[in-house]
């Protein structure tokens, strides 16, 4: 089992820890509904450590990325992220990712679970010219979440934080050491990204512990990560996307670019396109208060027409909420739908995402 | 980790308290904190038939749903009513505020299976 460079500080601090994609990681601190209402009023700290990271190098680097993922590397200028994800030949995801462009290289940031199979699906398809490296020992990933966010980290870095807008990132010094911040994250709150040395991961996280006091910041673990996510209608590979789905019926469209030119899976993506999406990721609000989770199906008068595959309590809502593939034309919102959820049927609305829209 | 001296336990993590003929049951301040925060319990109605070791209800946690074993046989004779809008009684209070039902017992002998606190100590140690 790996461990983070801040496994020895979240066992310290009364963490939960968990197996997840071969790391022990903190669940949670305090309880997932307090972490999750503390990212969503104020900030969190969460340690990401256990994604992967690669980079590019080369004269070949934009080409290659150009051909292994979806969405268009090319209008990315330098100091820009984007969200994207590689795709197989039958248009199924691989995994989903950001990548993002330095001076003179390109990083891809991608999920632990599917650290080994990208790297080698990368590998499988090298070309002269592209140099790639796994640093994913070597780099910790920190998430700063919340609206005080730049409040709590601005003190620790000679980086001019406003000037970061979304989805882009600066290179500076934070708490002392280089770091990467990048105006990213997967809660729908404003916040940062920090990664740094694998050796520098405990000043960093302790600097933004110190920094964050003011605004009672606290860890947040793996299962507010989650719930935080949900609400925003994010996928999460392994649970709402997967070899078996293809972007488009994830919602994933404003990611894929089938008029960039040629790339893995697009053959297969245009046909989907040309065709017709079969079926489509929903958000579904429940009526009664038993949760809808991975897997249970989904109904329409009596006849099956979808499952669900993240669900979770929505602690800022105060109620269930799903989210799911249904086939058309029983996507639309509004679409009244069963989940059946053991025995018992449990009344579902289709509604428009995300479940949360923060305030400011 | 609280186990209350005057329970007893079934190896599912429920506690009973026995008073006259009739059994308060919840679940153990262990399983609570391994479920984490609790956002439903669904119960039986009184009147409804629990029998030992087969399941009562669900309850659901924000992270997995679980199921409740009857650590007697009986008649469901109250329920917990505020769990219904408060289910984080059972983190706060898994032995007090947090009970879930009453059921009055058809075969009080059923007690002997039940675990010591002891018993139950050396189970989740």
């Amino acid at each position: 089992m790996k461990k983070t460079p801040l496994y020895d500080w979240h066992v310290a601090a009364g963490a939960k820890m968990v197996e997840f994609a071969g790391y022990l990681m903190p669940v949670q601190y305090r309880g997932i509904i307090e972490e999750h209402k503390k990212v969503r009023s104020s900030v969190g700290l969460f340690d990401v450590s256990h994604m992967g990271e690669f980079t590019f190098y080369g004269p070949e680097a934009l080409a290659f990325l150009q051909k292994m993922t979806i969405n268009d590397v090319g209008r990315l200028a330098v100091g820009q992220a984007q969200y994207s994800a590689m795709c197989y030949d039958h248009g199924g995801i691989v995994d989903d990712l950001i990548v993002y462009r330095h001076e003179d290289h390109y990083l891809m940031v991608v999920n632990a679970a599917n650290l080994e199979k990208d790297w080698q699906w990368l590998q499988e398809h090298a070309m002269p010219g592209v140099e790639l490296r796994n640093e994913s020992d070597d780099t910790a990933l920190m998430a700063l979440q919340g609206r005080h966010a730049e409040k709590v980290l601005q003190p620790l870095t000679d980086l001019d934080l406003s000037g970061i807008k979304f989805y882009w990132f600066a290179i500076g010094r934070v708490a002392g050491v280089e770091a990467m911040v990048s105006r990213t994250g997967y809660t729908g709150e404003d916040g940062f990204e920090i990664a740094v040395a694998a050796n520098d991961a405990v000043k960093v996280w302790e600097a933004m512990m110190e920094s964050g006091k003011p605004y009672e910041i606290e860890p947040v673990g793996l299962g507010a990560r989650d719930t935080l996510r949900m609400e925003m209608k994010y996928c999460l590979y392994g649970n709402d996307i997967d070899e078996t789905t293809n972007p488009l019926e994830a919602g994933l469209g404003w990611i894929t670019k089938l008029e960039k030119g040629d790339f893995i899976g697009a053959g297969a993506l245009l046909r989907v396109k040309a065709e017709g999406i079969k079926r489509k990721l929903v958000g579904m609000e429940l009526e009664d208060r038993n949760i809808a989770r991975h897997g249970y199906p989904i109904f329409k008068d009596g006849e099956e027409v979808g499952v669900i595959t993240s669900g979770t309590f929505s602690p800022s809502l105060n109620r269930p909420i799903a989210i799911g593939y249904v086939a058309a034309p029983h996507h639309e919102i509004g679409t009244e739908l069963t989940v059946k959820i053991r025995q018992r049927d449990a009344a579902a609305t289709v509604v428009k995402t995300p479940f949360y829209q923060r305030p400011y | 980790m609280d186990i209350p001296l005057e329970l007893l336990y079934t190896k599912e993590h429920e506690w009973v308290s026995v008073d006259d003929n009739v059994a308060t049951i919840g679940i153990t301040d262990y399983a609570q904190g391994e479920l984490g925060d609790i956002v439903f319990v669904e119960l039986p109605k009184v009147g409804d038939q629990t029998r030992q070791m087969e399941p009562f209800g669900t309850i659901e946690a924000v992270k997995a749903v679980s199921e409740l074993y009857a650590p007697v046989t009986g008649k469901v004779v109250a329920i917990n009513e505020e769990l219904q809008e408060s289910p984080e009684l059972i983190n706060q209070d898994p032995y007090g505020k947090g009970w879930m039902i009453k059921v009055e017992l058809s075969n009080p002998e059923e007690l002997d299976k039940l675990l010591s606190p002891k018993d139950y100590e050396q189970l989740i140690g």
